[in-house]
């Protein structure tokens, strides 16, 4: 215990008096009153449900269902406040809780809350479960805000009958419903309201009447995660639990030849071991008519269950293996960039599919005799989740329970049911506060591997991949390679622009029906006809070149890559053309573009100029992505012997409207982080068909001594725009950077990692 | 092999082998899942705790170098998120996914016992041991000196 502890009076005294008093609403966690207990998926409810996903009891609490997965992002409170802006109920009173899965997958939604809107997955009860595409906020606000307003209208009803007056006589405030000299508690009416059916629904607020929505409230999820109570997928505890550590093939599709138990089963607490798998890299295989898609195949391998993980884990170690390298053992990082950038050099190689055309772009660069040109390229990366894969399981004959961070608890559901062998009726999720997921925990196989695991043993297990095993086991951000070839008038401005691109393709991977023409969109999100910029002639080409790792969804899916490339290049002729960096793209944009407004935001909020030393530079960087522009004007300096520090990021965030600006600006850090990560050090090697870097003294991340000054700022332009967060504040930070970079020195940064390159 | 550690002023015996991480001891055998597990080779400031009241990796701790000393968790750091560093990772809403947290907190609390008002400087050297995927740094910054003020009065 250190000195400086000291008890929660004399902090609230103290604090009132050195504030003035300002302290009002600090928020002090009980066990009674905390908004979100440890375990996430258990409702601390004695009240009645009055739709699926809100329940009120007696004492005025309201307890919100949350179908999303509280990874950092902030669900746990934003979707929250979307029920209760409508709902009118008191928001100190508030807990959120995960939706149940199970019931999502056997019961639909009311009609009403299908007719609200939004884009939804399903017409299932929950409506959208999984979380991803930053679409939180912008796909469910429109169901989530019904359910507030449907309720409260019920409430309404329900207390109008009982007081012998009209509804529009009832007013509904703070969890108080009145009329005239008449008021109880929303609690006093919700078993009736449950019962009541409207003529119509109520219409839901336009953003001009929210008074909950726009405000920073406390995260709900706050207290549990200071104090050690809050329940991850890997600190699940299961009476009679087991735990098993697994390996398995280093090389994606490689197998397990054999393995001698023999050598470890005496050991110390050491219970069994089981052969995983058929071979198969767990693919994600969709059938779009059913609720959830499904991972199929368990890759080949071997798991060893003992009393304590720890027992497991040198068990496994110990053991004798042998693996093949499923005919991928002369695969090389380089040997697979090469041969994509061997497609990319041939333009008329056949793999090409044109991914957009205006006019004769082709034509003119041929026929022009000032021509830029610029090959960009970006690794593989692994999602390096703080928390490493795991999942606990009980699987018996009749009901199988899986505790687990999943972003996807529909995909959990039926990855188990369907290696179990049990109707999804009989799977029960149990869903975690998840040790962040960027895309990597959508992909549940590892739900499927425990279940697996579950089954052939009869009794819990939690198994726990260990970090080498999490990183080997990567599903990675693809690598994408780029050409970029631009004719330009005398002045340097481009009359036409063309463009290849190369990458290894997550739609043909594991969706094939989502390519269109041959065409990944995903894969050239920002550069085909979403390009911000205005060419008179341009040519967008695309190339798929698979290799045999697993590709999935990385934090901002292509944008995260292609708008340092395309940003890189455009950089590259403004300083051809002698120009200003941010006029030359001014300049280049059409006159109603709505990345006008950020550009000058973030150039002004960084005080943007030209005129530095030597040594110091400010670059921009620019994307859109999942409905939201974000640029940056990164600030960076670079000794003389080469030592790089991004100082300041001017963020500027256009996403239509906020519901939490506090929570806006913490996804901008965020961003800034993760892809700043991945723009210094970001890089998976590939050595004899298996991945190098398989923790962190290898696969580097940033860390608190380098971490930029981020300065959010809101050009918001409202309206109909209702954009994401959690991920378009990604894709800026490395061409900005990059591009700081070339301001400072006049290094051009056309590759990732920033670290390979030498800045003296 | 029956071990007794003291963990958060309570006498717990385990019966592990004397290698085995600390780590693991506390989560597994005493069931105190708080700390967590990063990178297992003191790389990711997880599983940081205290040790006779120094900040200490867990993950690379051999259990028996533990005995006889003083262990505390993130769960024994206050009984009810009073810490001061507590009460200001609450008012500046410092967690985002909240794995990294605990270990960043216990790192922290070793920091302000030794220098109870930490330059920027001080908070670099002593919290770069510590990964957060999240990127809350700036936030943990800010809630390190605010928890000074608070523990200043
Ligand atoms: S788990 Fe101990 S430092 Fe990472
Ligand atoms: S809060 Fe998520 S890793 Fe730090």
């Amino acid at each position: 215990m250190t000195t400086m502890e000291i008890d929660r009076r004399t902090f609230i005294v103290t604090s009132a008096s050195a504030a003035g008093g300002l302290m009002l609403g600090f928020y002090m966690p009980t066990g009674a009153d905390a908004g979100v207990m440890g375990s996430p998926w258990t409702a601390e409810e004695g009240g009645q449900e009055v739709n699926a996903w809100l329940v009120i009891d007696p004492d005025n609490s309201v307890t919100i269902r949350v179908g999303q997965s509280e990874m950092g992002e902030g669900v746990f409170t934003g979707m929250p406040m979307l029920v209760a802006e409508e709902l009118q109920c008191d928001w100190s009173k508030v807990r959120a809780v995960y939706a149940d899965v199970n019931r999502h997958v056997q019961n639909f939604a009311e009609p009403y809350m299908v007719a609200a809107g939004a884009a939804k997955e399903t017409d299932n009860l929950y409506q959208r479960m999984g979380t991803g595409g930053s679409g939180a906020v912008r796909r469910s606000r429109l169901y989530l805000m019904q359910a507030g307003a449907s309720a409260r209208e019920r409430l309404k009803q329900a207390a109008a009958d009982a007081w012998g007056v009209d509804r529009s006589a009832v007013t509904a405030e703070n969890g108080m419903l009145s009329a005239g000299d008449k008021s109880g508690m929303f609690g006093e009416f919700a078993a009736a309201a449950a019962g009541i059916q409207l003529e119509s629904e109520p219409a839901i607020k336009t953003p001009d009447q929210f008074t909950l929505l726009g405000t920073s409230v406390a995260r709900l999820d706050t207290p549990v995660k200071v104090n050690g109570s809050a329940v991850y997928g890997i600190d699940a505890q299961v009476p009679d639990m087991v735990f098993a550590a697994v390996e398995v093939a280093p090389v994606p599709g490689g197998s397990l030849v054999s393995y001698d138990f023999d050598a470890v089963k005496d050991r110390p607490g050491v219970i069994a071991a089981y052969r995983l798998g058929e071979g198969g890299i767990g693919v994600l295989h969709y059938n779009l008519d059913e609720v959830a898609n499904r991972v199929t195949g368990i890759q080949s391998g071997v798991a060893v269950i003992a009393d304590t993980y720890y027992r497991a884990l040198t068990a496994l170690q110990l053991m004798p293996k042998e693996w093949d390298d499923g005919g991928h053992g002369d695969v090389t990082d380089t040997s697979i960039i090469n041969g994509a950038l061997e497609v990319l050099a041939n333009p008329d190689d056949p793999s090409y599919n044109p991914a957009h055309s205006v006019g004769d772009a082709r034509s003119a660069i041929d026929a022009s005799s000032n021509v830029m040109e610029a090959t960009y390229t970006t690794p593989y990366l692994d999602h390096a989740c703080m928390e490493p894969m795991n999942c606990t399981v009980h699987v018996t004959a009749d009901r199988a329970d899986v505790w687990v961070g999943t972003q996807n608890p529909p995909r959990a559901i039926a990855a188990a049911a369907e290696e179990a062998g049990l109707p999804e009726e009989q799977v029960h999720v149990h869903n975690c506060f998840l040790g962040t997921g960027f895309g990597r925990r959508s992909r549940p196989d590892e739900v499927r591997q425990a279940t697996a695991i579950g089954k052939a043993l009869g009794r819990p297990v939690k198994v726990i991949w260990t970090r080498e095993e999490t990183a080997r086991q990567a599903k990675m951000r693809p690598y994408s390679v780029y050409h970029f070839a631009a004719a330009t008038d005398a002045n340097g401005k481009p009359e036409a622009y063309w463009n290849r691109v190369v990458s290894h393709s997550i739609f043909n991977h594991q969706i094939p029906q989502f390519l269109r023409d041959g065409i990944d969109s995903q894969a050239v999100e920002g550069l085909d006809k979403r390009l911000p910029y205005d060419f008179a002639n341009a040519q967008v080409d695309y190339a798929i070149r698979d290799s045999h790792l697993p590709v999935h969804w990385w934090r901002a899916v292509g944008a995260s890559q292609n708008a340092f490339a395309l940003e890189g290049f455009i950089d590259e002729l403004a300083h051809a053309a002698g120009a200003d960096p941010l006029q030359f793209r001014l300049d280049l944009l059409p006159e109603d573009s709505e990345f006008r407004r950020p550009l000058e935001v973030a150039a002004e909020g960084a005080g943007w100029t030209t005129d530095l030393r030597r040594g110091e530079g400010l670059g921009i960087g620019m994307a859109e992505a999942f409905g939201t522009i974000v640029v940056h004007v990164a600030y960076v300096t670079v000794s003389r012997r080469g030592q790089l520090r991004v100082e300041t990021v001017d963020a500027a965030i256009d996403c239509g409207h906020v519901i939490h600006p506090k929570m806006v600006e913490m996804q901008m850090e965020s961003n800034v982080v993760y892809g700043l990560t991945a723009a210094l050090y970001g890089e998976i090697h590939i050595d004899k068909g298996a991945v190098v870097e398989d923790n962190f003294d290898q696969y580097l991340m940033l860390r608190i001594n380098e971490m930029p000054e981020v300065r959010t700022h809101f050009a918001l332009s409202g309206g109909d725009k209702w954009g994401g967060v959690g991920e378009p504040g990604l894709p800026p930070i490395a061409p900005a950077v990059a591009n700081a970079i070339f301001a400072a020195t006049g290094k051009r940064i056309r590759s990732l990692p920033i670290r390979n390159h030498d800045l003296i | 092999m029956a071990l007794t550690l003291n963990v958060n002023g309570t006498s717990h015996t385990v019966d592990v082998e004397p290698e085995t991480p600390l780590l693991w001891v506390l989560r597994d055998n005493i069931g105190l899942t708080g700390t967590k597990y990063g990178c297992g080779i003191a790389k990711c400031g997880a599983c940081t705790v205290h040790v006779d009241g120094k900040k200490a990796f867990s993950c690379t701790m051999k259990v028996s170098a533990a005995v006889g000393t003083e262990i505390t968790t993130i769960e024994g750091l206050s009984e009810d998120s009073s810490h001061p560093l507590q009460l200001a990772w609450i008012e500046g809403d410092v967690p985002q996914c909240g794995y990294c947290q605990s270990g960043q907190i216990m790192a922290a609390a070793a920091l302000l016992s030794q220098r109870p008002n930490p330059s920027d400087l001080d908070i670099d050297a002593a919290m770069s041991d510590n990964i957060c995927r999240c990127g809350t740094y700036s936030r943990i910054r800010e809630a390190i000196h605010r928890a000074a003020e608070i523990a200043g009065g």
